[in-house]
């Protein structure tokens, strides 16, 4: 290769925090009209790494050539005057402002709204991305909104292009749109660092792969040459355990129905719930995938109770009428839940482990006696849940929020799983957690419906869903789909129904 | 129209106050700084003025100084919630306590002094038309700068990339933090300007208002000012339009016992504090308005992390 | 070069109890300042402050006197505060209380019973109750924002304890003066000792504290409380009815802060007054805070606010100091306060690291 040909070089990069080392001697290179991917789980160091491209960290070791001359990124602001545009996997948007506003904010130089306005037209015209520049943000979707920041890059016109994990908030339709407009571009010239664990987009999109492993660059492969199990293999470095299914045709009795649920939006900003039905028996794991906004949170405020239904036979957890009944009685009747949010929803992070324990566990654990809490058995609980779970923590005593998100996350499904729940209703299980500790959760999770219990799995992952669940089914603007054994769906079936539409000419069996 | 116009022209002076106090909180929270010290910025700013205008004799000077002694007290403020991240609402409180014993103290010997009140200035020949020239041309001159303020404050969020930085930086100040914003320096700015403007409310009541000084003059302006903001569900016009209602509110009190209504003087007394109380109730009722309204990150501590 | 603030991986347990120390000391620097900027002798005055009002047997009991009702608000509002809730019109409920205290004296004038001073602590306490009820009502059904409409509602009770001083309740007898008839003894608190002005509502406040203790630390309701406050979506994942915590503080809230109205009435005043407090109810919020939300540390921050008042007391009559240096000085306590919390998260770091990351 001639290095003078690379627009982008970097050789050594090394970053450490506090105890980690998140970046050890990485080098990666770009040319023009490259896709190129970074691969990695979570924590692997990919973020780490371009956010020192984009001049958000410092490097405390290691060179960066730009157009083959060295270069210092000291902020986001000097990246865009190179060329180097990024859209982030959490869209920095203003929800109360317009689309132009927003734009308008992200660019360096002051340019007057309406000469703005007709410049986004244009490169929503020309790369199929369509967009109304005076919309205000709340109003639009998750694929909106991801719109936004890439018109917002492309107004700069980039030299390179940096993606971070574009498709986690997409349908799989969505991510065929954007596909589209990424060749185009690599196309016209531009380099595309693509950042992504996923490996089937990987394979229809990029053309090289730099893979991280715990911080370090494991190899640089030319991805035509490299099947998706060869590059799961370079990311993972050993072979996971895959997860046993139960058959079909033993499931039990139906554990958890709802039946035609309504559920009027909280406020403007919020989704209504319309015409729910659902099933899920004993020793059946069903799930429901979407994108995210389209009301999974409020399906799930609305099957633990933490909004009551509009009648008593709405919600039946074995039969019993539950609608009207809070979480706590809902609890009592063998329901627990995991909500997507786990700092501030699913745990207080300013509470110890022993008291974010007795949070959810109280009445099922028999953790309070005469009306005081039994705090040396709360501490039990929690120490057992810590030990069970694998739970990485110096102790019971520290706070939830100075957890790792996948330690949290295990702390708080085994807190729910270590009641031994009839039905668990779980949203995003393994979201932000790493594979190791992600297979751990899938796994408890196949047991628990194992063992008799009726387990619903809300989740944007879909390779997660088509892994664990035995049925599934989409929800969309409120609406849930039908669902559909998962052994007879495939992922663009899921992305139909993801987005609203019925599968045609279906006969299947919905049950 | 001898009772009317009179009525009315206090009502201007009553509601001035208010307005300054509510421009100045209505910048401080779009940039998502909730300043609950606004009743002490503006006692200070009362007292600050009166000693002013007691040494120098001259109202500029007083204006002036009021507006200072307000923007040290919003400085004081800020340095604990930005920099030390001390939270919001009892920063807030804490600012009201001391600038209430603060100015107590400063005004010890200023009480039973009176000042005859800051010139008004009236527009040769348009302030000799009838009413109308009464009505609109012939006030004090923080009057209409009050005015040009509520412009100023419009033309600023609506049509300046500042004030589109400022509200971007209520709305989500980790995403203006993503895109390289200096929070932290937005909202010291506009927590400064709040504390000015709340100086010049109170110095406005001690110097135009009721020229003297009384301990806590301010007798819980500076909160109906808080009220103000959220009754305007953070608009600049509704500001104009709120401050102006209180101001009307204020008077009816003042001249029911002249019209002769048989009421109490502490049960009209009351009728401020009553008002701002239905007003909240009414405004606050559509929770969906006041969350697409309010800036979104108002009153939370910001955490600059890498 | 000033040092910086770095993130301590989880809060410190010694910082939360050293900071009112350190902010106790910081704000005895500012007022050597304050007293050298008013040209008085910062040591004479300190001592007239915090030294002469305490060091007799009538002082100390003075100072459990004042210290009572800042005890009792200052436990009760420490849970609201734990909670989310902020009840800063705990003055309101107390001249509520007390107007509603002082009424049922009144109309048990000159009769003899053990059974007034019971319906007045009652009145007392359902007075500040009712007026505290507002504020929760309008708050759960409305949505109003409790810190404004409690604080308008403190105004609102001053100006009908003023009217009822000057009306219904005015004494017959009093030559026209805004005041009520002075209690019988039935209607006065009983004194713990003859010589002195301490009255069973410093035990009262005592009983509270330890009552409030055991809530905040062992019951489901304090618990509630605590998840409440820290993060309300945890709060109501556990099945924690917000509407049901905002109802409940606020009602303790007011009903302590009505109970020490009455106690004030029935206790050193003896008698109803335009004014019946010197800003208890907003100094509370101070004992609240000095004391980190807890009951306990409500009661020693309760007699070191009570001390600041006897001394400002002390100060005007041997330095004709204006009494505002109390006020000035519980503001700079407060200040100081919030400003050391910072070392709660934070620690100092008085050299740049290395490889410090970009900040804003």
């Amino acid at each position: 290769m001639n290095e003078a040909d690379h627009l982008i070089e970097l050789k050594g990069m090394t970053k450490t925090f506090p105890g980690v080392i998140a970046n050890e001697n990485v080098d990666l290179a770009l040319r023009p009209g490259e896709v190129h991917a970074l691969l990695g789980e979570n924590g692997a160091g990919k973020s780490t790494l371009v956010k020192m491209i984009y001049g958000i960290l410092k490097p405390d070791a290691g060179d960066i050539l730009f157009q083959g001359q060295p270069v210092i990124i000291d902020s986001p602001a000097h990246a865009r005057e190179l060329g180097i545009a990024m859209v982030f996997q959490h869209f920095s948007l203003f929800d109360s402002l317009s689309v132009v506003e927003n734009i308008s904010l992200g660019m360096d130089k002051d340019v007057p709204m309406e000469t703005l306005a007709e410049e986004i037209r244009e490169i929503s015209d020309r790369y199929g991305l369509p967009l109304d520049p005076h919309r205000y943000v709340y109003t639009l979707s998750v694929g909106e909104r991801q719109r936004i920041e890439i018109i917002r890059c492309l107004l700069q016109q980039p030299k390179l292009l940096v993606m971070d994990e574009p498709t986690s908030v997409l349908t799989p339709q969505e991510v065929q749109k954007l596909f589209v407009t990424l060749e185009r571009l690599a196309d016209e010239g531009m380099a595309i660092l693509y950042i992504s664990h996923k490996l089937d987009e990987i394979k229809a999109l990029c053309h090289h792969a730099t893979i991280l492993r715990l911080g370090k660059k494991v190899a640089e492969v030319n991805v035509d040459d490299e099947s998706t199990s060869s590059l799961a293999a370079l990311m993972m470095g050993e072979d996971l355990a895959t997860i046993v299914k139960q058959d079909h045709g033993s499931y039990g009795e139906i554990r958890l129905q709802v039946e035609g649920l309504n559920q009027p939006a909280f406020d403007s900003t919020g989704i209504s719930l319309d015409e729910i039905h659902l099933d899920v028996r004993a020793g059946e794991v069903v799930g429901i995938a979407g994108v995210a906004g389209n009301g999974q949170d409020e399906l799930l405020r609305a099957l633990n109770g933490e909004e009551k239904c509009q009648s008593h036979a709405c919600i039946m957890i074995d039969g019993k009428h539950v609608g009207l009944l809070d979480p706590n009685a809902r609890r009592k009747a063998g329901m627990a839940s995991v909500p997507e949010k786990r700092l501030g929803h699913g745990a207080v992070p300013d509470m110890d482990l022993v008291d974010n324990a007795f949070m959810t566990a109280f009445h099922r654990m028999g953790l309070l006696a005469r009306g005081l809490i039994n705090y040396p058995k709360t501490r039990q609980f929690a120490d057992k849940v810590i030990e069970e779970y694998s739970v990485k923590t110096p102790g019971s005593h520290v706070p939830a929020g100075s957890l790792s998100g996948g330690n949290l996350q295990k702390f708080i499904i085994g807190r729910e799983l270590h009641q031994s729940p009839d039905i668990l209703i779980v949203s995003q299980p393994t979201w932000g957690v790493d594979a190791g500790a992600a297979q751990t959760i899938r796994q408890a999770l196949r047991e628990l419906a194992a063992n008799g219990a009726a387990v619903l799995v809300i989740s944007q992952d879909l390779d997660e869903l088509m892994e664990i669940t035995d049925r599934i089914g989409a929800i969309c603007g409120g609406r849930l789909s039908r669902f559909y054994p998962t052994s007879q769906m495939t992922i663009e079936k899921v992305g139909l129904l993801m987005a609203g539409v019925s599968l045609e000419g279906d006969s299947q069996d919905a049950a | 129209m001898e009772i009317l116009v009179p009525a009315l022209l206090t009502i201007i002076t009553a509601a001035t106050p208010l307005l300054f106090a509510a421009l100045g909180e209505l910048i401080t929270e779009k940039s998502g700084v909730l300043n609950l010290g606004v009743e002490g910025m503006m006692v200070m700013g009362a007292i600050i003025g009166f000693v002013a205008v007691h040494y120098s004799g001259s109202a500029f000077i007083a204006v002036i100084a009021s507006m200072l002694a307000g923007g040290v007290m919003a400085a004081i403020f800020a340095l604990l919630v930005l920099r030390f991240h001390a939270s919001q609402v009892p920063t807030g409180l804490a600012l009201t306590i001391f600038g209430i014993g603060l100015s107590a103290l400063i005004g010890q010997s200023m009480i039973g002094i009176a000042y005859e009140g800051i010139p008004h200035v009236s527009i040769p020949f348009l302030s000799s038309i009838p009413v109308l020239g009464a009505l609109l041309f012939s006030h004090d001159l923080l009057v209409y700068f009050s005015l040009v303020m509520v412009f100023a404050v419009y033309y600023f969020l609506n049509k300046t990339r500042g004030g589109l930085i400022l509200r971007a930086i209520g709305d989500s100040h980790d995403a203006a933090h993503a895109m390289g914003y200096s929070v932290i320096r937005v909202r010291l700015l506009a927590t400064l300007f709040g504390g000015a403007m709340a100086g010049l409310g109170g110095a406005y009541l001690s110097l135009a208002y009721s020229p003297l000084w009384v301990e806590q003059m301010t007798a819980g302006r500076g909160w109906i000012a808080l009220a103000l903001v959220v009754f305007a569900t953070w608009r600049t016009g509704r500001v104009l339009l709120g401050a102006y209602l209180f101001g009307g509110i204020t008077i009816l009190q003042l001249h029911a016992q002249a019209l002769g209504i048989g009421v109490p003087a502490q049960v009209m007394s009351m009728l401020p504090y009553l008002a701002t109380v239905l007003v909240l109730v009414l405004i606050s009722r559509d929770l969906g308005k006041i969350k697409l309204n309010a800036p979104a990150s108002l009153g939370k501590a910001f955490h600059a992390s890498s | 070069m000033l040092p910086k603030l770095a993130k301590r991986p989880t809060p410190s347990r010694f910082m939360v109890y050293l900071s009112p120390v350190l902010a106790l000391f910081l704000s005895l620097l500012a007022g050597i300042v304050l007293f050298l900027i008013m040209d008085v002798s910062p040591w004479t005055a300190l001592h007239a402050f915090f030294i002469e009002p305490i060091s007799s047997a009538y002082g100390l009991s003075e100072l459990a006197v004042k210290a009572t009702p800042l005890i009792l608000i200052g436990v009760a509002l420490s849970l609201g505060f734990k909670a989310g809730v902020w009840n800063i019109g705990a003055e309101g409920q107390l001249i509520v209380g007390g107007l509603c205290g002082g009424a049922v004296a009144l109309y048990f004038y000159e009769q003899e019973g053990f059974h007034i001073i019971p319906l007045m602590m009652l009145a007392g306490v359902f007075g500040g109750m009712a007026w505290a009820a507002i504020v929760a009502f309008l708050r759960v059904k409305f949505n109003a924002n409790e810190i404004l409409t409690s604080l308008m509602l403190s105004y609102v009770a001053g100006l009908w304890l003023n009217l009822m001083v000057h009306g219904p309740l005015k004494d017959p007898e009093g030559f026209n003066f805004p005041e009520s008839r002075i209690f019988s003894d039935s209607a006065m608190l009983p004194l713990l000792h003859e010589d002195y002005r301490l009255h069973i509502g410093f035990l009262l406040a005592l009983v509270i504290v330890g009552l409030g203790w055991i809530l905040i630390s062992r019951t489901l309701l304090g618990y509630q409380i605590k998840v409440s406050g820290a993060a309300p979506a945890a709060g109501e994942h556990a099945g924690f009815s917000t509407a049901r915590i905002i109802w409940v503080t606020l009602l303790i809230g007011g009903g302590v802060a009505g109970l020490a109205g009455m106690i004030e009435v029935s206790g050193p005043i003896g008698q109803l007054l335009p004014s019946i407090s010197p800003g208890y109810g907003f100094t509370a919020i101070i004992v609240a805070y000095v004391g980190r939300l807890h009951p306990v540390g409500a009661l020693f921050a309760g007699l070191l606010l009570a001390l600041t008042y006897l001394g400002g007391e002390t100060a005007q009559i041997q330095l004709n100091l204006p009494v505002a240096v109390t006020g000035v000085f519980q503001g700079l306590l407060l200040f100081f306060l919030l400003a050391c919390d910072v070392l709660i998260h934070y620690r100092l770091q008085f050299k740049q690291p290395a490889l410090a990351a970009r900040g804003a």
